[in-house]
């Protein structure tokens, strides 16, 4: 099967008067990402995980390196603009801060926005919208303006006006940053259903650790390159690698890493609570 | 603060809620040129019965008009004083050493009371109260949009108009913070002279002014995400179709502007 995503050499630098060098905020990164994979992508503030997401749905244009979407250079000269309004349908982006993401003053306008631009008949987009707006839990607050919505209300509104464009594949870049606890909660079962149930490919950039070790595979980025990619039992491994990049383990994972330097033999490091508390179980009433 | 109204759209579910926005735009203006064909009495008052029946029609309540009117209160008492005691005519009232109030004076301060106030009270049934700032900025749109074919913006500027109505209670709220946030740090925005006030304001107008330019920018490129191209080949989920019921009101104030004429045409009643 080919790759719905595949990434060959990416260099990208921005282009800022005061800095006299340039300085590669990309610098040659590739990997390959599959239809219907949950990828999360690590990072702290300015390894390049946002900009990256840019590129790959052509917001931004990359100094050298090539993109394939569907198999499809998205980087060739000959794109045309059709081309490109086809690479952003087919994947969407969530980003940070949901009320700079709304553009109507009601939810269902808003969430119409999308196939409006893409000039789908009526009678479609209000069956989409609908359908978007229940995918994500909003179909109550069809008729609510914005701005009286909560945090996470807004952002998941925000994913319901990407879904209606039914997307192959959303990006959602710190999507979760600016909520509180609960709003983090409900987009990100969302994200998850999405992914699960509509076999929708998801890339989600974070720096939540709890967040990424739901994902199936996680990518972790530093100063514009791919240091570490796996999946989260793997990644939480290389504690010290992280470290060094900024990044710490979840909790819990690092509890297990304490318990093995001090001889305890847990054979591998859990990356969920439950997983977790399970291996220690195990162990004690092993011993006994 | 997030109460904010929009506008001063009044909800209810009157027949004048329910007609087709793009109607009532064409009824605002219509009922403009009727409050300048009236010359007579009789003529004044059919306009000002009209603006009461738009009153009871809509049902905005009387304390929501008259908030409306307040602005203009001290206009139309200015401008009646002017009328009153500078209009000469044949028939005196009024004799005081300078001052002389002549019948015509009073008649043409009414007339202008009259004419302000419904000018006023029937934009506002027709266009704020009834009508949400959102259906009238696409209602403007579809009227305006013949002048695509002449190269004028059309859709941009009523995409700015909505994305501004948009972010008014957002960057409300962020003003609000941001003034709480200087106040913290011991900023005065209530004492001192006007000039000193005035300066107090940079402090939240800059951090304001930023944040709106950073808004506007991560606004674009979510647009950009979601495939917005600009006004060709959109199409939109809420289609309006006008309805047989939507012409009533049109014939109504068709029927008045044709009675007005009609009377300026006989001549019948005072003429001013």
């Amino acid at each position: 099967m080919n790759p719905f995503i595949k990434v060959c050499g990416l260099t990208y630098s921005y282009d800022d008067e005061a800095v006299v060098k340039k300085h590669a905020v990309i610098n040659n990164v590739s990997f390959e990402i599959n239809e219907g994979d949950f990828v999360a992508v690590l990072g702290h503030n300015g390894s390049g995980k946002s900009t990256l997401a840019k590129l790959l749905n052509m917001i931004l244009v990359p100094d050298s390196g090539e993109i394939y979407v569907n198999g499809k250079n998205i980087c060739d000269d000959s794109m045309t603009d059709e081309d490109i309004l086809e690479i952003r349908k087919s994947i969407g982006m969530v980003f940070q801060n949901p009320d700079n993401q709304l553009v109507a003053t009601i939810v269902e306008d808003d969430v119409a926005f999308g196939p409006e631009n893409l000039g789908i008949p009526s009678e479609e987009i209000r069956a989409r919208v609908d359908n978007a707006l229940k995918d994500v839990g909003m179909s109550e607050f069809a008729h609510h303006e914005p701005h009286r919505l909560s945090g996470g209300q807004k952002q998941r509104v925000a994913i319901a006006g990407i879904i209606a464009m039914m997307p192959r594949c959303i990006i959602f870049d710190e999507s979760t940053a600016m909520l509180d606890p609960v709003g983090r909660k409900e987009v990100m079962n969302s994200i998850i259903r999405l992914n699960k149930e509509k076999g929708i490919t998801v890339i989600m950039i974070t720096h939540y650790m709890e967040e990424a070790a739901r994902a199936d595979r996680i990518i972790v980025m530093n100063d514009g390159s791919i240091i570490l990619d796996g999946v989260p039992s793997y990644i939480f491994e290389n504690e010290s690698l992280l470290k060094e990049c900024g990044l710490s383990v979840p909790q819990c994972t690092e509890l297990v890493h304490r318990l093995r330097e001090h001889g305890i033999c847990l054979d591998k490091a859990g990356v969920s609570i439950e997983e977790c508390a399970d291996m220690i179980l195990k162990h004690i009433t092993e011993d006994k | 603060m997030k109460s904010i109204a929009l506008g001063q759209y009044y909800p209810s579910n009157s027949v004048l809620h329910r007609t087709d926005p793009r109607i009532k735009i064409i009824l605002a203006i219509l009922y403009i040129v009727c409050s300048f064909l009236c010359k007579n009495i009789i003529s004044f008052g059919l306009l000002a019965l009209s603006a009461i029946m738009l009153i009871i029609i809509a049902r905005v309540p009387l304390k929501t008009i008259f908030g409306g009117l307040r602005p203009v209160l001290i206009i139309l008492i200015i401008t009646s004083l002017f009328n009153i005691f500078w209009t000469s005519g044949d028939i005196l009232l009024f004799e005081w050493k300078f001052i002389h109030i002549y019948l015509e004076g009073l008649y043409s301060a009414a007339f202008m009371v009259i004419r302000i106030v419904s000018l006023i009270i029937g934009t506002s049934v027709f266009l704020t109260y009834t009508t949400t700032p959102i259906d009238l900025t696409d209602a403007i749109e579809d009227l305006l949009s013949p002048l695509k074919k002449i190269r004028v913006p059309v859709h941009e500027f009523a995409m700015m108009m909505t994305i501004a109505l948009r972010f008014i209670p957002t960057l409300v709220e962020e003003t609000d913070k941001i003034m709480t946030a200087q106040k913290a740090r011991g900023v005065d925005f209530s004492s001192g002279s006007l000039i000193t006030r005035a300066k107090a304001l940079i402090p939240i107008l800059i951090p304001l002014f930023v944040s709106a330019f950073n808004r506007a920018s991560e606004l674009a490129t979510a647009m950009e995400c979601r495939c917005y191209h600009g006004g060709e080949g959109r199409t939109r989920m809420k289609v309006r179709h006008i309805r047989f019921v939507d012409f009533i009101p049109l014939v109504l104030v068709l029927i008045l502007a044709t009675a007005l004429i009609i009377l300026n045409l006989l001549r019948i009643g005072f003429t001013i």
